[in-house]
């Protein structure tokens, strides 16, 4: 019983990296209707860079603030410099930016950082777990961070003149620049966000994982499993979708195919879901009138 | 009536637009004058959705758009309409995923003045009462004709200059036309704004105009006072049907 709880107190807590990332995702989706499969990469990448100031001596939450700010710069930049130019472009030349950006992060943080192993320090400390010994001090910080971050973006986004007009631009370009919104600087915005996000879900996941250049590469086939079940139009939905694909990860893992196999449960997840349901378990399907 | 040396409030010469290699319009010179109405009539395909765009920046141009006297071809869509430019584009341009709220806010969206808007929403309600009863109504569920109300107050909340209006009667009831008119006249009255309607209903185009161009495959055809483009015989038959 104990047991069960604990695969299911991890899961959660997974789950929110899972459900960052899917929000990131689901961010780039709504915006460009593709999914940005260098979105983990970026984190990734993102993680060295705190590494690199942490080791340099600045304090934890120091680096953790710089790192979501330079991340969301570099995000940002990929938006002007690489998709902007791509808007009208076949579906296929964006898909292949996306996997060039996701080999360029990958081999540039080998090049850099190289491929060994690296453990990153938790901000939670080491000491025993906490309430009955199921639930580790950095399982339950990262949850927490996970949480603050999800409910400030969504805050962001349902009660700002900004989030409005980003979400905006992202479903009807043409009508938001009708009334004078500068749709790129939204697009922008949003590519800055979801690398900021990224960057958080990465330097969360980094203690439990160890950092190496492939390090998101799973999370974001989780993330991306759980993106779909939520439903890729609905960023609720992908984040909810996130936390359900941690726990059916620990408890399935654990209790019926093994951990060698867990990330096969992704992959299963993705497939029903496309054969099952495709809009995902609370995705929207928009009513439009012609 | 503007002082004559004053510049018109939009005014064109020359103007040619091109969707890529395809070239639509071909030298257009109108004016749209402060507080009037001026109708823009033509067939289907004439270039009059085209001549709309030209002036907001969505298409290539050439030749001169000036508005207030200032050049604004080739600048962006969103700086021409943070100038003061409202557009109600041809088929309306809601939002449809978000509620008619965010839609009325998002028109909103390029002024700071937070009490000028604060006022103009309630006069929105004024105009269009159906409106305020569905605020948390997602925008794509509204009407056509409900979807026409909230694209005119959305382009209204802009406080605009200039109103764009690409067929406000497309697609709806005779009975709701004749009230969207009527409040179009209203506005016009109550907020000095310059309006160049496109309408394939010329009749009532003609009805609130003061100024009418006539445009055929990309080309002015006929230009002058509505009263005077009312009564020519061409038009009567071509477009009036009486
Ligand atoms: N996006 C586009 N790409 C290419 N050609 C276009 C495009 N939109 C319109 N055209 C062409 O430009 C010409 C003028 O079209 P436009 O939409 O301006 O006509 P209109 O006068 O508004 O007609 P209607 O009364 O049917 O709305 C037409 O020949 C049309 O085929
Ligand atoms: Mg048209």
């Amino acid at each position: 019983m104990n047991g069960l709880l604990h695969q299911l107190v991890s899961g959660i807590a997974s789950g929110g990296i899972y459900a960052s990332v899917a929000l990131a995702l689901v961010m780039i989706y709504q915006a460009t209707h593709h999914v940005n499969f260098a979105q983990g990469e970026m984190a990734m990448f993102s993680t060295y860079i705190a590494l690199t100031l942490i080791e340099a001596g600045v304090p934890y939450w120091g680096a953790f603030v710089i790192t979501v700010a330079v991340s969301f710069v570099i995000g940002a930049a990929i938006q002007r410099v690489l998709m902007n130019p791509m808007a009208n472009a076949p579906v296929l030349a964006s898909v292949g930016i996306f996997i060039g950006l996701l080999l360029m992060f990958n081999s540039v943080a080998g090049w850099l950082f190289t491929y060994t192993l690296k453990p990153f320090p938790s901000p939670f400390g080491e000491g025993p777990p906490l309430f009955g010994g199921f639930v580790s001090r950095h399982e339950l910080g990262s949850t927490i961070v996970t949480l603050i971050v999800l409910l400030t973006v969504w805050a962001f986004f349902r009660f700002t003149r900004l989030g409005l007009a980003m979400r905006a631009a992202a479903f009807n370009p043409v009508s938001s620049r009708l009334v004078g919104i500068p749709v790129g600087s939204m697009l922008a915005l949003g590519w800055g966000l979801a690398a900021a996000i990224g960057a958080v879900a990465g330097m969360m996941i980094a203690p439990v994982v160890f950092l190496d250049p492939n390090m998101m590469s799973g999370v974001l086939l989780y993330a991306f499993a759980g993106a779909l079940l939520g439903g890729i139009t609905n960023p609720l939905g992908a984040v909810v979708g996130g936390f359900m694909v941690g726990v059916i990860e620990n408890i399935g893992g654990a209790y019926i195919v093994g951990t060698e196999l867990k990330l096969t449960l992704a992959l299963v997840i993705i497939v029903v879901v496309l054969v099952v349901r495709p809009a995902g378990l609370f995705g929207k399907t928009v009513v439009n009138r012609v | 009536m503007p002082t004559p040396d004053a510049p018109a409030l939009l005014e064109a010469v020359g103007l040619h637009g091109a969707y890529g290699e395809s070239k639509v319009l071909h030298g257009l010179d109108f004016v749209v004058d402060q507080g009037g109405v001026t109708a823009l009539l033509g067939a289907n395909g004439a270039g009059k959705t085209t001549t709309l765009r030209a002036i907001c920046g969505m298409i290539r141009t050439a030749g001169e758009i000036r508005f207030n006297g200032a050049r604004i071809d080739g600048r962006a869509t969103d700086a021409i309409a943070r100038l003061g430019i409202a557009h109600v584009p041809d088929g309306r341009g809601t939002f449809m995923e978000l509620t008619v709220a965010e839609n009325l806010r998002l028109g909103a969206y390029a002024r700071r003045d937070k009490a000028g808007v604060a006022a103009d929403f309630a006069r929105m309600f004024g105009y269009f009462p159906t409106l305020r009863e569905r605020l948390r109504q997602q925008a794509g569920t509204l009407s056509g004709g409900e979807q026409q109300m909230l694209a005119i107050a959305r382009a209204l909340l802009l406080h605009p200059k200039l109103l764009l209006l690409d067929e406000p009667s497309f697609g709806l009831a005779p009975r709701i036309v004749r009230d969207i008119f009527t409040i179009m006249q209203r506005i016009v009255q109550e907020e000095g704004v310059g309006v160049l309607v496109v309408e394939q209903n010329a009749s009532l185009a003609l009805a609130i105009a003061d100024r009418a161009y006539l445009l055929e495959t990309g080309r002015i055809v006929m230009a002058g006072p509505a009263a005077d483009i009312r009564r020519d015989e061409a038009v009567r038959r071509s477009y009036l049907g009486y």
